[in-house]
């Protein structure tokens, strides 16, 4: 049950496209005051990365600090568009946003004037879903997440980790077939870290979708997913390895850490990513 | 909690009331013969009035009737000049900062408009308008279309591009940005310049009588100016002062109901 082949199996079609492809992307800024790139005004950040999300797989991409990883998700997700290389969803080449897709960003992304139901049913009117239809189902994902009763509290009210239910909520109403999520738990407080991770594994197996997920923790990345990619430091950030992660599912992030099958992978992925992590470092500090 | 050398709210509002009785109590004593000479009464008086009979003046607005129209039409004046003011702001703000081209092109003569001295603006609107409240809505008009179209400029560039970008994602169109991320947004930023752009009005309508008019709390200070008469002056000014403490007031009350959003510093509550 831990293999995505497995999910695609009634729907034949799909294994042959993959749910998400980034083929040889590269993305090229006009460096500002500050030149760091390597040609002249220039600032590559991510160079010839290739990426694939399988229908119902769940991959982390780990790397650096500052080495491209949002540019990267950024471009999956139409909000930008690459210097070069192709974006592919399930087949079709991606043009404008990508409308299959939800987006959990890293830093608080949620509208300040709107309640928590409200913001949770935001995209179902964008989307024409009439508006009571959309209330019912927006307070019925609140309680899935866990908050019920907070329909009425506005962002400021709600601490850190409800803040992230309410966004996930507002990715998942719309049932979107691929989830990007940029360092979606990176503000958390360990506990509250390993309690999302846990739910979103939750909501996440009961009905499979691509997940794309970036984070800088190594451990996060195992836990949660089937396949990790490590990234090299930037400029010119591109995948360096690729390692599957056989480990049984359903998983608790907290207890599968213990396991030493955990221990060996973590060891091995570690090995792959320490000289890029020290890259990176040296960088930073000449910056 | 409750900071150090802060009175609580009841005994704060007894302070309030004994300091603008000794105001009055130094005011009277200076203006009436008794503890000063009474040449130095009657000097003060000519140039500060005297305070009871700046009241009885006030009473006698009240008791006969006489300042309802006056007040009623600096009051319409002034709403007038909050309504078309803040919605042409809003208007313009919104689309100069959505808009780079019109906004570029725009921004040396906006910059020009806010630096020039506006209440100068008076006269020509006399002369296009008349003495009517068609020129003191206009000047009222010039002075708050600034305050809130800054605001929202200011709202609108300081979306945050997460909050932007999410919404994008969530599969809002170009409108319905506009409708749920630019004008929540432009919106809060108008309603936390209300206070500001409501006494900028009161100050446009009643400087507008003030320099021309047939009608209105400034064209009665105007006519008691011209004869000299200190005492009527200062009771439109008091009239004008109670009035702009009213309408601050209910704008408190307004913000307070439109921005429940909005964080606040303290949010804890005794039991």
């Amino acid at each position: 049950m831990a293999t995505p082949g497995s999910i695609a199996a009634g729907a034949p079609v799909a294994l042959a496209a993959p749910a998400l492809a980034l083929d040889r992307i590269t993305c090229t800024f006009a460096a500002r005051a500050v030149a760091k790139g390597d040609e002249a005004g220039r600032y590559t950040a991510v160079r010839d990365a290739t990426l694939v999300v399988a229908p119902g797989e769940f991959v982390s991409v780990v790397g650096p600090t500052g080495c491209g990883k949002s540019t990267l998700l950024n471009v999956a997700a139409g909000l930008l568009a690459p210097s070069a290389g192709r974006v592919a969803v399930f087949g079709a080449p991606l043009d404008g946003l990508n409308r299959s897709a939800g987006y959990m960003f890293q830093t608080d992304a949620l509208m300040p004037w709107r309640s928590a139901l409200a913001t949770v049913t935001a995209g179902l009117p964008f989307r024409g879903t009439a508006p009571d239809i959309a209330e019912a189902q927006a307070r019925d994902w609140l309680a899935r997440v866990g908050l019920a009763g907070f329909e009425h509290r506005y962002p400021h009210q709600l601490s850190g980790g409800m803040k992230k239910r309410v966004a996930l909520a507002q990715m998942l109403i719309l049932d979107p077939q691929i989830l990007l999520m940029d360092e979606p738990f990176s503000a958390l407080d360990v506990q509250t870290r390993q309690l999302m991770e846990n739910e979103l594994l939750d909501l996440w197996s009961a009905n499979r979708k691509s997940v794309l997920f970036i984070t800088h923790d190594l451990e996060e990345a195992i836990s949660l997913s089937d396949r990790v990619i490590v990234l090299s430091a930037g400029p010119g950030t591109r995948p360096i390895g690729e390692f599957t992660i056989d480990l049984p599912r359903p998983r608790d992030v907290a207890e599968i850490r213990m396991t030493p099958r955990f221990v060996e992978l973590h060891g091995s992925i570690w090995q792959t990513m320490k000289a890029e992590v020290l890259k990176g470092y040296a960088q930073s500090r000449q910056a | 909690m409750r900071k150090a050398g802060k009175p609580e709210s009841g005994r704060l509002a007894l302070y309030h009331a004994l300091l603008l009785g000794a105001l009055f109590a130094v005011w009277y004593f200076l203006t009436a013969p008794g503890l000063v000479s009474e040449d130095f009464a009657k000097n003060t008086a000519f140039f500060f009035g005297r305070p009871v009979q700046v009241l009885k003046v006030t009473w006698e607005w009240f008791a006969s009737g006489k300042i309802y129209p006056h007040l009623g039409i600096t009051l319409v004046e002034t709403l007038l000049a909050f309504a078309v003011g803040s919605v042409l702001g809003l208007g313009v703000g919104l689309w100069l900062a959505l808009s780079p081209m019109a906004s570029a092109l725009a921004d040396p003569y906006i910059k020009a408009m806010n630096a020039m001295p506006r209440v100068i603006l008076a006269p020509i609107f006399a002369v296009w308008f008349g003495l009517g409240i068609t020129s003191k809505v206009a000047l009222g008009v010039t002075l708050v279309f600034f305050i809130v179209f800054f605001n929202v400029y200011q709202g609108v560039k300081e979306v945050s591009p997460t909050v932007l970008a999410n919404a994008r994602m969530l599969g809002a169109s170009r409108h319905q940005l506009l409708r749920h991320i630019y004008l929540p947004s432009a919106t809060s930023w108008v309603f936390s310049s209300l206070h500001t752009s409501v006494g900028m009005a009161f100050v446009g309508a009643v400087v507008g009588e003030y320099l021309g008019s047939a009608k209105g709390v400034g064209y009665l200070i105007l006519q008691a100016e011209g004869v000299f008469d200190i005492n009527t002056v200062f009771a439109g000014i008091l009239v004008l002062t109670a009035c702009a403490l009213v309408l601050d007031v209910i704008v408190t009350r307004i913000e307070a109901r439109l921005l429940v959003w909005r964080p606040k510093t303290a949010e804890t509550e005794a039991l």
